[in-house]
């Protein structure tokens, strides 16, 4: 399923196949290792788990050959610290895991919310909780990924569909880490993170990439965490000639602790807003025939294919059925789902879990509307047919 | 004051001008009075201010716990991280960036319980960090519970009745685990710890310098060290020149602990293993 783009797609890193590039025929861990490097990211830490490892097994030969550096670190724990190391260091860097590693990985995540350290975490999802059901596919990180670390912070999640959107939303998670300097999560899952497919990949030059903008020059007056209109700050790369404090506590501008309320305060409520005010940038999702549509399905990652499956019998039996499929997961596309859902009388959710993205959904209905799931966490993927019988 | 052979090191150090690397801002500290880690963090500054070192380059690194607070304070780069991870960090500060010297400031709590893993892969990775361990035998900051280096039957705030663990040796198990420079001093040898950490700054790999240190408010009040000075008399007491110390009896060593350089011998350093596998490949195709 690769559905047709539109220009504002494209330019979120949509398909639109650029004038130069080819054709490759890719592992969906693999184009997102390519797209990785494609990105610029030149630091990898992590930890092997299933469904995620060959995300680190193609970096492995992959960044030592193109300047990178990648490193096997002991834990999950040590990955997460040391990409925030390594992107201080003004590296863009990454790490990839699975469920049990993104629950050991979620103490530092939230440090590098805080100190805002650009990176991006790779989720493979699999079946749990605890060890679960290692090389089974689930959808049950959504809301580990929303609210895993612990206090207010903010989130940005991705989640592709296909191999070749794995292509280009590797890319764009790169570009969002940097702009915003904040951590994004990419959640695959063990179907489209394993599967092989045709994957567009793009000449260099047609990529575009964000980078980190430059700090000011080196003053004694700078502010690391200064507060302007923008709301991201100018971290400048360790050792260049600041000579700044980071630190995951409470900070004020200068990048020092502080305990003083009105302080802290603004520090929490930037830290929300530099993602709530651009939702609009952030906002990423796929509408499909909705304008008619009485039943609306909404579905991400690997099962909104069999949720496309289930669309596209059900309106040749005539049935007004649509679809939304979020992108960008965190934040939810609310704008744009609420106009996808505005003629819909019954909103059928299907997730490979036992209803997470269910309640951010029964939070965005109208009076009237009815919401249920079509839901699976046996390890077997939902079906087009199981939600065709729904439907 | 005259100078004279026995007097010079305390006229050096009385007239030390350490303003140039402290966050004066940012004094006063949140140590309590007689705590060692000050003593510490001057003679972390005149290490690095005697090493030659870039000073826009050093980045000093640090977990969370009250000695932890030292890079705050220390007008370096500086990242206080989360609770055992600072080795986890600075690997990767180091290895993105090998030619800024990195050091590594942590408590006994937080590098050898909650960061017992990254401790041990450090040792064996020998990656060029220079770790600073300061150990005062207890968890300072959360109220004085007991650490992995609380003597046997001392008290601590979650020890009431005494501790019934073994404590860890810090130095045997960093050379154990492959650390290339492993050194023990105390603060009551403040001007001798320079020199130790100064060594570990020099070795190209991983080097752990831990420090005997004072928390007079949890450790001190409660196992017979009443004061400040009491503590650093302890220590005078107890330690044992490295050479001194190996020609002891086991019976002379009990109670006692070795301080100098007790171990030094260079492996292949990680970042340099690592730029050779880049040479090796680079330009390959796949
Ligand atoms: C994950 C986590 N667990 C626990 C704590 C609470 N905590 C803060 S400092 C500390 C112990 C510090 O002891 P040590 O490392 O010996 O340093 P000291 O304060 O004695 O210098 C603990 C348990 C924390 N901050 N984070
Ligand atoms: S609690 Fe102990 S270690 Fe912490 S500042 Fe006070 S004396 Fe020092």
């Amino acid at each position: 399923m690769v559905a047709p783009q539109s220009a504002a797609a494209a330019a979120k890193g949509g398909s639109a196949p650029s004038p130069r590039g080819e054709w490759q025929f890719l592992q969906g861990n693999e184009a997102c290792a390519l797209a990785a490097v494609a990105a610029g990211c030149r630091f990898y830490a992590g930890y092997p788990i299933s469904p995620s490892s060959e995300v680190a097994e193609y970096l492995s030969s992959l960044l030592p050959r193109c300047g990178g550096r990648f490193i096997q670190m002991e834990d999950e724990i040590a990955a997460m610290g040391a990409i925030i190391g390594g992107s201080l260091a003004g590296l863009k860097a990454m790490t990839a895991t699975s469920g049990p590693g993104l629950s050991l990985k979620q103490e530092n995540l939230g440090y590098a919310c805080m100190a805002e350290v650009p990176c991006v975490i790779i989720n493979v999802m699999r079946g749990g909780p605890s060890t679960g059901a290692p090389t089974s596919p689930a959808q049950g990180d959504i809301m580990q990924a929303r609210w895993g670390t612990h206090g207010d912070h903010p989130t940005i999640a991705l989640t592709p569909g296909s191999v070749d959107e794995i292509y280009r939303k590797t890319i764009r998670a790169f570009n969002l880490a940097e702009r915003f300097r904040t951590p994004v999560q990419l959640l695959l899952d063990e179907i489209n993170g394993h599967m092989r497919e045709k994957v567009w990949v793009p000449a260099a030059e047609d990529i575009e990439i964000v980078n980190r903008t430059a700090p000011p020059p080196p003053s004694p007056g700078y502010l690391p965490y200064r507060l302007d209109n923008k709301l991201v700050p100018q971290l400048a790369p360790f050792g260049t000639g600041y000579r700044y404090h980071v630190t995951g506590l409470d900070h004020g501008e200068d990048g020092f602790p502080t305990n003083d309320p009105k302080e802290r305060a603004r520090l929490h409520k930037r830290l929300m807003d530099k993602i709530s005010k651009f939702e609009e940038e952030l906002e990423d999702y796929e509408r499909v025939d909705v304008e008619d549509a009485d039943t609306l399905l909404v579905a991400f990652g690997s099962t909104a294919r069999s949720a496309m499956g289930a669309l596209r019998t059900a309106r040749s039996q005539g049935k007004r059925v649509g679809l939304f499929r979020p992108i960008t997961l965190w934040p939810f596309p609310e704008k744009a789902f609420r106009q996808a859902a505005s003629r819909a009388k019954r909103i059928l959710v299907a997730e490979m879990n036992l209803g997470q993205l269910i309640l951010e959904i029964e939070r965005l209905t109208a009076p009237g509307q009815e919401v249920s799931g079509v839901q699976r966490s046996d390890g077997e993927p939902i079906n087009p047919l199981q939600i065709l019988e729904r439907l | 004051m005259t100078v004279n052979a026995t007097n010079i090191a305390e006229v050096e150090m009385a007239s030390y001008d350490f303003s140039k690397y402290i966050r004066g801002r940012y004094i006063p500290h949140i140590w309590c009075p007689g705590c060692g880690n000050g003593i510490v963090l001057k003679s972390l500054i005149r290490a690095i201010a005697s090493s030659g070192l870039d000073l826009e380059k050093v980045c000093l690194v640090s977990g969370i716990g009250c000695s932890s607070r030292t890079t705050g304070y220390m007008d370096f780069n500086t990242l206080h991280t989360t609770h055992g991870r600072a080795l986890a960090f600075a690997t990767g500060l180091k290895f993105a960036r090998p030619e800024l010297p990195v050091l590594v400031v942590s408590g006994d709590g937080d590098a050898l319980a909650i960061g017992g893993n990254h401790f041990i892969h450090s040792c064996r990775r020998n990656i060029d960090l220079t770790l600073v361990l300061f150990n005062n035998h207890i968890y300072g900051m959360t109220g004085g519970q007991f650490s992995p280096t609380t003597p046997r039957k001392s008290f601590a705030s979650t020890s009431p009745f005494g501790n019934i663990e073994p404590a860890f040796d810090i130095c045997q198990l960093a050379i154990g685990a492959g650390a290339t420079y492993v050194a023990r001093g105390t603060t009551y040898h403040a001007l001798a710890l320079d020199k130790l950490i100064l060594g570990g700054i020099h070795n190209k790999g991983f080097s752990i310098i831990e420090v005997v240190t004072q928390c007079p408010v949890y450790y001190g009040r409660k196992n017979n060290q009443k004061s400040p000075a009491a503590a650093l008399m302890w220590q005078r007491d107890h330690a044992v020149a490295v050479d001194r110390f190996r020609k002891m009896t086991p019976e002379e060593q009990e109670g006692k602990f070795a301080i100098g350089v007790l171990h030094n011998q260079p492996r292949p350093e990680y970042n340099e293993e690592y730029q050779k596998l880049v040479d090796r490949v680079s330009g390959r195709a796949s």
